[in-house]
Formats: structure tokens, sequence, C-alpha cells
């Protein structure tokens, strides 16, 4: 074969490939990288959605830096994620321990745990927001837990939890916690399955106690999935949203808003869809640079 | 070789059918609505329509409403607007969308036969979608909308929990508000409920105070910054919520409740006051038929100037102005605005029609409704509104007042603060 029919070969080779992958390369290009250089771009622009759209440069990003109320919405969403990474994924731990164990219903107690991770953020809501009603009705708490406090003795525990700023970001925290956690119990349910069964029995041969064998085997043997868990947890928690919108509404003044509130109103409430744009940019790079950190501890972590 | 033709020509096929057509006139007109509670009817008077004069009328829903406003927005962005459509949002952007040439005037369709279809409809829901000359926007002048009905906000009361509590006739004034309050609460009742976790509504309740203390002339001053937020009028308006706060009229969460909720509690007799619009007839009635209620005005605080309530087009629709069916979609909204269909309309959905003629098939209850619209107003209707972002500090502020994290002092000066951030960043 020549010189020159090899490379017509080649060539075919090669747009065929390239044409085979070209659908896919499309949709990506079109659905991810688009929208995400065109986020960028508006971030630049004073815009209302609609009609001429004005270059600003970098004054949404000037603005952003002074906005006092969008820095609080990112310290409330990382205090939803530190109850996340504390409360729920210690709970979901220590039902992941359990359920390892050979005990009864296991099976059962599995399902249940799975329950919340699979309804509806705007169900959750819905539901504790009953459960959360303050209101009475012929002298007689609505809500679940005002009753239930009522009924067993501590009226003085009665209280508006989500009406009240000192309790509501964390009831919204709980909530979201409770909604959060099966999630973390079957990645670490799955994590401890895995753990080799001779390392538990190396280690009562050595005379190691439960809280030993906890602390020497089952914990580092688990850390690489933890921290895939802490890493799920954070970027899921700081993105918390639906939840907010379905148990406070447009928020208890600014007292439960977070990011994602907060670019929400940019763009439905004031028609500020640069702005919004520019916090979506800023939130991106708060998430990316969450995400790189966790991951070079994640490896360090294994290394050790 | 020939799969390579093969593949080369199915893709070249995919761009091709991307590729948009202009569209041609057709014997069919798309609308897109967002009224859940309204699409039976509207699906069956299509039917109608199309019976009487041969157009196909294609109805599609498209819900909520902000999800609604979202896709108008990205069809308008697109250029994929159907032929009829509503702008749910501000007047500054239905304004962008008529000087992007996708709303038609009305105008001319409005005043042939002598004005007779303009004439037909509500003045103030005619206005909600009218452009005036000289306009802050700088629209050309006109009719942009056809409304379909009215609504107006005002003040509920429950007949049998008023009688509960010894209050025999409604309040006329605040401080008989704030009695009649007291008194509920004496026999266990709560006074007052209303959904202001939707800031809108807070926003026209503190709006209707506002008219009453200081007029339509300051407050529009205000908007110019011509007067400041920490005008002692201001202050009073403020401190309206701050006394019933302090007085326990107030539900427990008012500040966090979505009016679906609050519209459930006074349904279900938990508050003896609401306040709410008029689509809440057809609401409380699916709750609780047997609910026996009146409607108020918000009771004055002043008698310095009229109190006024907001009130003007609950839906209005639009024609696209790239439609190739313009003629056969103004013929349908005629249509769908006249007598008949209005008292069709009024008497499935229990809303204000916005047809006055209908007025005469419609419940005891709507008719006292439709008595507000002498007194009404709307930010759509002004001469020019406040800037979202002070909107947004004047209504949260109002919450803080409302939860007692914050005096009606502190909140004018913060509400201030986001009036001088605004100008000083030449938004206003």
């Amino acid at each position: 074969m020549d010189q020159k029919a090899k490379a017509a070969a080649l060539f075919k080779d090669n747009l065929q490939n390239f044409l085979f992958v070209l659908p896919a390369f499309s949709i990506f290009c079109i659905f991810y990288i688009y929208p995400f250089y065109k986020m960028i771009n508006l971030s630049f622009y004073d815009w209302r959605g609609i009609g001429p759209m004005h270059f600003i440069g970098f004054s949404n990003y000037q603005e952003l830096m002074g906005d006092r109320l969008w820095w609080n919405s990112i310290g409330h969403a990382g205090y939803i994620t530190l109850i996340a990474l504390t409360f729920q994924n210690a709970l979901a731990f220590a039902l992941a321990l359990a359920c390892d164990r050979e005990i009864r219903m296991k099976r059962f107690y599995r399902l249940v745990f799975f329950i919340p991770p699979v309804l509806s953020e705007v169900v959750v809501g819905l539901i504790w927001n009953w459960i959360l009603n303050p209101e009475t009705q012929n002298g007689q708490y609505i809500g679940l837990l005002n009753h239930f406090l009522y009924a067993s003795g501590f009226p003085q525990l009665v209280h508006n939890w989500l009406g009240d700023p000192k309790t509501a970001l964390t009831t919204i925290a709980i909530v979201n916690s409770w909604k959060g956690f099966g999630w973390g119990f079957i990645i670490m349910l799955a994590g401890l399955q895995t753990i080799d069964k001779q390392l538990y029995e190396a280690a009562k041969i050595d005379g190691a106690g439960a809280w030993k064998t906890f602390t020497n085997v089952t914990i580092p043997m688990m850390l690489p999935v933890i921290l895939v868990v802490v890493i799920l947890t954070i970027l899921g928690c700081m993105q918390v949203f639906v939840l907010i919108l379905a148990m406070v509404n447009e928020g208890l003044v600014h007292h439960t808003d977070v990011p994602v509130t907060r670019i929400f109103s940019a763009m439905q409430n004031t028609n500020r869809f640069g702005y919004a744009c520019a916090q979506a940019v800023i939130f991106g790079m708060i998430l990316v640079s969450v995400s790189f950190i966790s991951k070079k501890l994640s490896d360090k972590a294994k290394q050790v | 070789m020939r799969n390579l033709g093969i593949i080369c020509f199915s893709l070249i096929l995919i761009v091709l059918a991307g590729c948009s057509q202009p569209p041609k006139p057709s014997n069919k007109i798309i609308l897109w609505h967002w009224m859940t509670d309204r699409n039976d009817t509207f699906q069956k008077l299509a039917q109608e329509y199309q019976q009487q004069t041969g157009v196909e009328v294609n109805i599609q829903l498209f819900a909520p409403s902000d999800a609604y406003s979202q896709k108008v927005i990205a069809a308008a962005q697109a250029n994929v607007l159907p032929d009829i459509y509503g702008v749910l949002d501000k007047k500054s952007i239905v304004a962008d969308f008529i000087k992007a040439g996708l709303v038609t005037d009305l105008t001319g369709a409005m005043d042939a036969d002598g004005g007779q279809w303009k004439n037909s409809l509500f003045d103030k829901a005619l206005a909600d979608k009218s452009f005036e000359a000289g306009n802050i926007y700088g629209v050309t002048p006109g009719i942009y909308g056809v409304p379909i009905d009215v609504t107006n906000e005002q003040m509920l009361y429950n007949k049998r929990l008023l009688a509960k509590a010894g209050i025999k006739t409604p309040p006329q004034t605040f401080d008989e508000f704030v009695r009649d309050a007291q008194a509920l609460k004496r026999v266990g009742i709560t006074p007052f409920v209303s959904g202001w976790g939707e800031l809108w509504l807070l926003d026209c309740f503190a709006s209707n105070y506002a008219f009453n203390i200081m007029g339509e002339d300051k407050i529009f001053a205000t908007f110019r910054g011509q007067v400041k937020y920490t005008d002692p009028d201001w202050i009073k308006v403020f401190s309206i919520f701050a006394q019933l706060r302090d007085k326990g009229v107030f539900i427990d969460g008012i500040v966090t409740k979505g009016n679906k909720y609050a519209e459930q509690d006074f349904a279900l007799e938990r508050a003896a006051f609401a306040f709410n619009g008029s689509w809440c007839v057809n609401v409380y009635h699916d709750m609780n038929p047997n609910l026996d209620y009146g409607v108020i005005p918000p009771p004055p605080i002043s008698t310095a100037y009229p109190l006024k309530i907001w009130g003007s087009a609950g839906s209005s629709f639009v024609v696209n102005g790239q439609s190739p069916n313009k003629d056969k979609a103004i013929a349908f909204l005629k249509w769908l605005t006249a007598q008949d269909q209005q008292v069709v309309l009024a008497r499935e959905t229990n809303n204000l029609p916005s047809n006055k003629q209908a007025l005469v098939d419609v419940s005891p209850i709507l008719k006292d409704f439709a008595k507000g619209m002498d007194q009404s107003t709307h930010p759509n209707i002004w001469p020019l509104n406040e800037d979202p972002s002070v909107s947004e500090a004047f209504d949260k502020g109002i919450q803080d007042i409302i939860i007692g994290d914050k005096t009606p002092l502190q909140v004018a000066q913060e509400v201030q603060q986001a009036k001088d951030l605004q100008r000083s960043r030449g938004s206003i």
C-alpha cells in the first residue's frame, strides 16, 4: 500500500471515530459547556432576562463582595452542612454498624432507614411543617411535636420552631439531616460489608476488645468511605434549597437564607439575571474549592 | 465508506431538522396559561369556539405560575412564544416584551365599533397591561393585554367566630379592628391570618395603609427618592405591624406561612380575620362549603387620605407580536371576554369576571368583592414602581418587625440604606 492510500485509510478511520464521538460530544457541549460559558458571560452584564444587556465588567462581583446577605447565606449553608457532617453522619455510621451485625429484622431496618432519602424534599418539608405547626385550635396544639410536648408535661418546651430566628435554621438543619442520613447509612453499610472478616478474627486472636477493634480495624478500613460520604454531604447540604422553600416559603426574613435561595431571589424577585449568575459563579468556585480540599485530605488519609 | 455516507447524511438531516422555519398562518392557535383551576373551563370554551368558528384553540397549561413565568422568558429568548400567552412579571418586564416586538398593540381592536370591546371591560383591569403617553418605560402608548378576570385583595371575616366573641358588626376603623382582635383573643380565637411568607401579599397590606396615611403623591415621591423612608409617615406604616404584633393579633408563624396554608387556616375557622384575594371564594368553597364569611376593605387607620386596596386584572393574555395568526388570536380573546363566556368562567371558577356585564350572574360575596374595585389601585397601573431590591428590603423589614427582631425605625433606616445603595448604583 502506498503512502497516499495509507494516509487516506487513516483519515477515514479517524473521521469515522470522530463521527461516532460527535453526538456525545455535541450533547456535552450544548448542555454543559455552553450553559457554563453563558453563565460566566452573563455575570458581566446587567440584564433583566429580556431586553437589552449592558456590559458592566466586574461590577456584579464587586457588589457581591460587599453583599452582607449573600455571605450570611453562605454561613447558614455552612451551619446546615456542619450539623449534617456531625449529627447526620454520626447517626448514619452508628446505624450502619448496628445493621452490619447479626440482628433480627435487619433487612426491615435497612428499608426503613432508606425511606427519608427517597421521599421528595417537598413532601418532607410539608410533613415537617405539619409536625412543627405552632398553631392551636380549640385549645389543642395542631402540630404533632408541640402537642406531644404539651401532653407529656413539658409545656415550657412548646415553641414556634420555624418562626423563631433562634431555632429556625437549626430546625431546618435537623430536618435536612433526617432526610439525608439514609444515603450515608447505605454507603457506610456497603463499606462495612467489604471489610475482610479475617481482620476482625486476627484482632480477636491478638486480644483486642470491641473498642480497640473499632478504632484500629473498622475506622482505618472505613476511612475512604467516610471521606466519600463527607464530600457528598458537603456538596449536597451546601446546595439545600427545595426543603427550605417547602418549610419556610421565601424564608424567615433572612435568617434561613442559603446561597441557592439568594440566587433564586435575584432572578425571581429582583430580575437581576447578571447578579444571579455572578452569585452562581462564586458559589460554584466555593464548592469546587471545598471538593478539592476534601479530595486532597482524602488522598492524604489513604496514604496514612 | 457507505456507512460513513449514511452517518454524514443522518447528521445533516438532524442539523436541518433543528433549523427553525418561519411560522406560517394556520387555522390553529396556541395559548399558554398557568391557571390550573380554570383549565377545564378553558378547554370546554375552546371546543365551543371551534364548533362556532372552525378555528382550533390549543390550550396548554404550564403550572405553577413561577415555572410558567420562567418558561415564557426562556421562550421569548428563543423566539418560540405561542400565539397567546401571559406575562406574569412586573410592568418593566412587560415593557421589555413589548419593545422586543413580542406583544401586539391591541388599541385598534379595542377601539373598533365605537370602543365596544374596551368599554365592556373594567378600566382598572385594562390598565394592567396599558401604557399611557409619556410612560417611564418608553413604550408606545396603547392597550397590550386582555384581562380574563379581575381580582382584588381585601379583609375577610368569619361571621360565626365574630359572633362567638360578641362582635356584631365587622370593624370600620383600625382601632375597632384592634379592639375586636382583643375580644377574639379573650375567647381563645386567633384574630388574624394571612400568607405573609409570600412577600407580595405583605407588600399589598402595607401599601394599603401607606396610601391611607400619606396619599399616593408622597408614595411616588418616595419612589423617586424625594422623600425618605425615615419620614414619620413611613414610620407610622411600619409601626402598624409593631402594634398588631404587640397586641397578639397575628397567627403564630405568619411570616413563614404560604397563602395556601393561610387559606386553610381561615377556611377551617382557625382564625377570625384573613387578608386575601378574591380568588379565595373558590378556595374556601372547596375547603369548607359551609363557611359563613364576609368581606371588607382593611379598616382605615387615618382619615387623611382614602385607603386604597390592590385590584387589577387577575390574569391577562397578550397576543404574540410575531404570530402569523394575530387576527385569529385577537378574535378568540374578544370572544372569550364577551358576556356569555365571562358568565361561564365566573360561574365555574368563582372568579370576578373582567366583563362588567357578566357581574349580574355572580355570587353575593363576589359582588361584595367587586364593590372594592372602585377604591382599587395596583403597582401595574402606577406611573412608577419602587426598585425590586428596595421592595425586598421593605417587605423583609416588615417581617423583621413582626418577629420582634427590629423596630420600625431600624427597618426604616435599613430600607433607606437599600434605596441609597440603588441610587448610587444608578439603577433608580
